[in-house]
């Protein structure tokens, strides 16, 4: 709370209502601007593990009951008519449609790729998900299979899911993705480095994946993962997040879905309160991804409302918020359907990929 | 009809979500509720209960007049010495009981009735007043058969007649704290509904049909002032039990004064709301919210004065205006609606005289753009900052969505602008440091100390006054204490 | 200011040594005032024999005895149970040791016989043990922790109400009112007491033991005077926020019911007299066994909600 002004907290509640966010997005910022903006806003020129471990717990505090009270007050909105079929097709604009299971193959991710690009072959007014997200082997045959669509491929990179690898040769799993043509890397954080106050190291990771999605003239989006469901404490989720976004992700994401719990609607608020709060103080929007155990419209409009009346309508893009997510997108179609014509659809009358 | 700031413009604007009206009946005409029977009032004489929001007329309501007043209570009495005094209190457990389970049942037909006849957000009646409605019966149900072990005696004994008078703001919640624990112990009721919110309470009359009650237990006549005190001053009465303003509250005392009638008095608050900087700030943003426009503010223990750490105090306030902007002011039985309307135009006159005063005082006002509705009482969320401790405003119980906005330097300086008021209901305390916080709840003098939350209630948790915001306590095992004889102090 | 009395002028001798008479003066603030007002009054014994003149309390002593309480109020409350307890139990080792002072001067007042005083001085010196040990307990018998249906820490305890104003009863001039100021002061309240109208004596001894006593000055106030006087401004006070109105029962010119009328501006706490046992007014017999629902009547239920979250 000490690091945002309050002028700027003043923009965030009116600024640019309805428009995408006006400031150059995060992707834009150059290594040494992260630097800078790191040391300026945690006051401290050496970024080690002291200076870190001071500025972020020196975040406003979370309390658990509350932020799970407003959780469950905004999940008490009633979405209707017009304004619910807005949120249907803006979740299927939103969705990473995603598939990271070992037994994979081409085939499936062609599958998914149709999917993605028309989820609704019937409906030309259906729009098209956000991105395919696959594991970086498969991220040739999604780049293929999308090219010109506009659908983004997204790969989970860094030795996902648990990340337990060397450095060189995580981001030597980043490379590999992006030099296949991912517009997007999902990598995971150190848990066990944030957990055990090595936060510099965590730093420092996220630096180097973001100078690999940007060698060689590329330009892959850096969605950095937090897997909150083993950060444990919403005060943990609030600083890794910090973490993340002054160390230049463009988006910060909350599970891998590999672990129990994955997104929940406090902790994405908790994100949302994150983002919110870093465009007040710096000027830098930054995206919010919650993935995993989102399989519902009625859950997924919940995401939204939450997005709505935290973070503001600035965020209601696919540039800034995205579902990570593989189950949803046959849910949101059949109430989409269900509204269009008045009757509700059974599985059969989707597409299972 | 609902609408916001901030959100207005916004791709994402909730389209209207109506509760459903047809799930209650509401006639055009409703009598007191004596003996077990709807009669008229003995001069035939009513009055009228309007939709706030809209001004529409719901019902017309019998006026009682003393000689109704007198025929409910002697029901009350011979119900009490034949009937209810004497059973089991077992038996009795079992009718709370099945008034707890009833409730529950017609929820929705009560929620909706209690907003169109309070004025206050579908959201708030569906979710907290008749839920908590509902529970306390249920809590105080499994009470009746265990008073000897409440720690009142061996053998506690009821009062006998009970005088209930309660107040418009929660219409039904009021009504269940008043009369659960009053049946649990034996004793009858005679109870008067607020004039401008009579209507649950007489749907309420026809839930005890449905459950069976004994004639005369429950009695329930509906009238104003006058009617309140010929109940309050009835010579058969026993003990007395009110919630409402400070002032009535006084008066109660005096006129009770030097009889045997026992008092619960549940009066009028202007909670400190305390927030330090070193706060969970976006909670303490919805506590703050929470404390002043749950329920339009038309609260006892509303946290009206909100007292920030000058640290942070500027900071807090755009976060808050900013907040206050996504709060969706407008027709109640929107499922959607934060704020709904005022109870009554004497309420609203008395919130904007208030509200004028502290600008008139020199205090800054601002609220955001929200359009009212044409027709109706509204007010729109409000927020004085420039608030010195002086200002009628700071002093004052406004009794709707006005927060004025008071700084501290330390925690004692807290305490003491916090404590410096006649009434002492509830406080509010944000900090993340534990010692701070029990140190501060000490400190207060208040009922009930909120530390990092606010407004919750509980039927087990007891709830209740220092100083002027009155004396018993209701809720929990200490709110049988102010129903029974060897309980009773006051 | 000392009148002649028949006693007095009966003597035609002068005595071997002639004794050293006590002015008899108010207790406030830890400190022996007379009356502003410069008054006193005789006070006799049972069959009308000259006792002492007694200072008689004016409002405006009162009005000094509700700043002096105020002030001491915070302290003693925020002194630890175990150390009230200490403090009080102290005063009843100090009254063991004033007994045969209390014997005789209960005997005079009330007309007793001696064997019978000493019952009475012994009861007052058992109650007041009795309720020391209260200190540490009260909270543990009246609080509780109340399971509330969510995520939440949630406790009762009882607190002291602050200032509580005592109409010591009329008759039992010790027992009785050791029965009446010791549970205010168990949970940290100040006490004014208006003390017997008739029957002072025990009291103002009482308040010699107080100013040697660990108890500190302004904790407990002793009035001597009318309670037709004293008890409406003391009722009608704002910063007053409890009376017992045990003393009003037998006061002269004066009803409680009046009293409790003056004390609803402020919304006060008011203990009422028990009714006797055909319901009329009269003083209760004060060897019946006590309750704790004295000390209850000047508690606070405090409720504090926490959540319980990681």
């Amino acid at each position: 709370m000490s690091t945002t002004t309050p002028t700027s907290v003043a923009e965030t509640g009116r600024a640019g209502t309805g428009t995408a966010p006006a400031t150059p997005g995060a992707a834009d910022r150059s290594a040494s601007e992260i630097a800078d903006l790191a040391r300026s806003v945690t006051g401290s020129a050496s970024l080690d593990d002291t200076a870190w471990r001071r500025y972020l717990h020196g975040l406003p505090g979370v309390d658990k009951v509350g932020a799970d009270g407003r959780a469950a007050a905004l999940s008490t909105r009633s979405i209707k008519t017009t304004s619910k079929a807005w949120a249907l097709d803006t979740i299927i604009r939103m969705v990473d449609l995603t598939t990271l299971e070992g037994a994979d193959t081409p085939g499936k991710v062609r599958a998914l790729a149709a999917k993605a690009v028309r989820p609704e072959p019937a409906d030309p007014t259906c729009p098209s998900a956000a991105a395919v997200c696959v594991y970086n082997d498969l991220v040739p045959v999604a780049v293929e299979a999308l090219a010109g669509t506009g659908v983004k491929v997204a790969a989970v990179s860094t030795a996902f899911p648990s990340g337990r690898a060397s450095r060189a040769v995580r981001l030597a799993d980043t490379r590999d993705a992006v030099e296949a043509g991912a517009d997007e890397i999902d990598m995971v954080i150190d848990r066990g480095a944030f957990l055990s106050g090595r936060y510099s190291q965590v730093y420092e990771d996220i630096v180097a994946v973001r100078e690999e999605c940007r060698a060689n003239g590329r330009h892959a989006h850096l969605k950095v993962i937090l897997e909150t469901g083993e950060l444990a404490t919403y005060d943990n989720v609030r600083r890794a997040s910090w973490l993340a976004m002054l160390a230049g992700a463009d988006f910060i994401k909350t599970s891998t879905g590999k672990i129990s719990p994955a997104a929940t609607l406090p902790v994405t608020i908790v994100m949302l309160e994150a983002v919110r709060d870093f465009r007040a103080l710096t000027g830098v929007p930054i995206g919010v991804k919650p993935a995993g155990g989102i399989r519902t419209s009625k859950d997924a409009i919940k995401y939204l409302v939450a997005v709505n009346e935290t973070a503001g309508a600035d965020w209601l893009d696919p540039d800034w918020f995205r579902f990570g997510a593989s189950s949803l997108l046959n849910d949101v179609l059949m109430q989409r359907n269900k509204l269009a014509t008045g009757t509700y659809w059974g599985p059969d009358y989707v597409t299972v990929d | 009809m609902t609408t916001t700031a901030s959100t207005a413009g916004s791709p994402f604007e909730y389209a209207p979500a109506p509760e459903s009206r047809s799930v209650v009946d509401i006639a055009s005409s409703y009598g007191l509720f004596v003996d077990g029977e709807f009669t008229p009032a003995s001069d035939s004489g009513s009055f009228k209960t309007v939709n706030p929001a809209t001004e529409e007329v719901l019902a017309e309501v019998a006026e009682a007049t003393e000689e109704d007043v007198d025929r409910a209570v002697r029901a009350a009495r011979r119900a009490q010495e034949k009937v209810w005094g004497p059973m089991p209190g077992r038996e009795r457990a079992k009718y709370l009981f099945r008034i707890a389970r009833l409730l529950a049942e017609r929820s929705r037909e009560f929620a909706v009735l209690e907003t169109l006849d309070n004025g206050k957000p579908i959201r708030e009646s569906r979710d907290v007043d008749v839920p908590t409605a509902a529970a306390h019966f249920f809590y105080y149900a499994g009470w009746a058969d265990k008073l000897e072990h409440a720690g009142y005696g061996p053998d506690p004994r009821p009062h006998g007649v009970a005088a209930q008078v309660i107040p418009w703001n929660f219409p039904l919640l009021m009504l269940a704290w008043k009369i659960a624990p009053a049946l649990a112990t034996g004793n009858t009721v005679v109870l008067k509904p607020a004039e401008t919110t009579p209507l649950t309470a007489l749907l309420f009359a026809d839930l005890l049909r449905q459950a069976e009650l004994p004639p005369g237990v429950v009695n329930i006549v509906t009238g104003a002032r006058a009617t309140g005190s010929a109940l309050v001053n009835h010579p058969d009465v026993d003990k007395i039990a009110f919630t409402g303003s400070t002032a009535v509250g006084k008066r109660i005392a005096k006129e009770i004064a030097g009889t045997r009638k026992h008092a619960t008095l549940e009066l009028g608050g202007k909670a400190a709301n305390i927030v330090f900087d070193d706060a969970p700030v976006d909670q303490a943003i919805e506590g703050i919210v929470n404390g002043i426009f749950f329920n339009q503010g038309q609260v006892c223990c509303a946290g009206s004065r909100l007292l920030v750490q000058e640290t942070i105090a500027e900071e807090l306030v755009e976060r808050l205006k900013a907040r206050l902007g996504t709060l969706r002011v407008g027709d109640p039985m929107d499922k959607n609606t934060d704020v709904g309307a005022i109870n009554s135009p004497q309420q609203l006159a008395r919130i904007t005289e208030l509200a004028d005063a502290g600008t008139a005082e020199g205090a800054t006002r601002w609220s955001p753009d929200c359009e009212l509705p044409s027709s109706g009482y509204w007010f729109a969320p409000t927020l004085f900052t420039g608030v010195s401790a002086a200002h009628r405003i700071a002093r004052e119980e406004i009794f709707g969505p006005v927060l004025s906005v008071l700084t501290f330097r330390t925690p004692a300086e807290a305490v003491a602008k916090a404590n410096n008021i006649p009434y002492g209901l509830s406080a509010g305390i944000w900090t993340e440091k534990g010692s701070r916080i029990l140190w501060m709840a000490d400190q207060l003098r208040a009922g009930v100390v909120w530390s990092n939350t606010f407004n919750r209630f509980d039927p087990t948790s007891p709830f209740g006054g220092y100083k002027e915001s009155g004396y018993g306590r209701e809720g929990g095992r200490h709110g049988l204490a102010p129903y029974l004889i060897e309980g009773s102090t006051y | 200011m000392a009148r002649t009395t028949k006693a007095l002028t009966t003597t035609r001798t002068a005595p071997e040594r002639l004794g050293v008479r006590k002015t008899y003066k108010l207790y406030v603030g830890g400190k022996f005032p007379r009356s502003e007002s410069g008054r006193t009054y005789e006070v006799t014994d049972a069959k009308g024999r000259f006792l002492a003149n007694v200072a008689q309390g004016s409002r405006k002593d009162a009005r000094e005895a509700v700043v002096a309480a105020r002030a001491a109020q915070a302290t003693w409350a925020g002194a630890t149970a175990y150390n009230r307890g200490q403090v009080l139990y102290r005063v009843a080792e100090m009254l063991e040791g004033r007994r045969e002072q209390f014997v005789a001067e209960v005997a005079a007042g009330e007309g007793l016989p001696v064997r019978q005083a000493e019952l009475a001085v012994s009861e007052a010196i058992d109650r007041w043990v009795w309720y020391a040990g209260w200190t540490d307990k009260v909270a543990q018998v009246a609080g509780s922790a109340n399971p509330v249906a969510g995520p939440y820490f949630n406790l009762s305890s009882p607190e002291p109400t602050g200032v509580v104003v005592v109409l010591a009863p009329q008759r039992s001039s010790l027992l009785g009112l050791v029965s009446t100021i010791v549970p205010p002061l168990v949970t940290g309240n100040s006490v004014i007491v208006v003390a017997s109208e008739r029957r002072p004596i025990p009291a103002v001894t009482l308040s010699e033991v107080l100013a040697t006593s660990d108890v500190p000055g302004g904790v407990v106030n002793v009035l001597t005077g009318f309670t037709k006087e004293l008890a409406p401004p003391l009722a009608s006070h704002l910063d007053v926020n409890a009376i017992d109105l045990a003393g009003a029962v037998g006061a002269e010119g004066v009803t409680w019911g009046e009293v409790e009328a003056a004390a609803a501006d402020s919304v006060k706490r008011v203990l009422r007299p028990a009714p006797g046992r055909r319901g009329e007014d009269a003083e209760p017999d004060w060897t019946e066994a006590p309750r704790p629902q004295r000390i209850l009547a000047f508690t606070e239920t405090k409720t504090v909600w926490h959540p319980k979250g990681v």
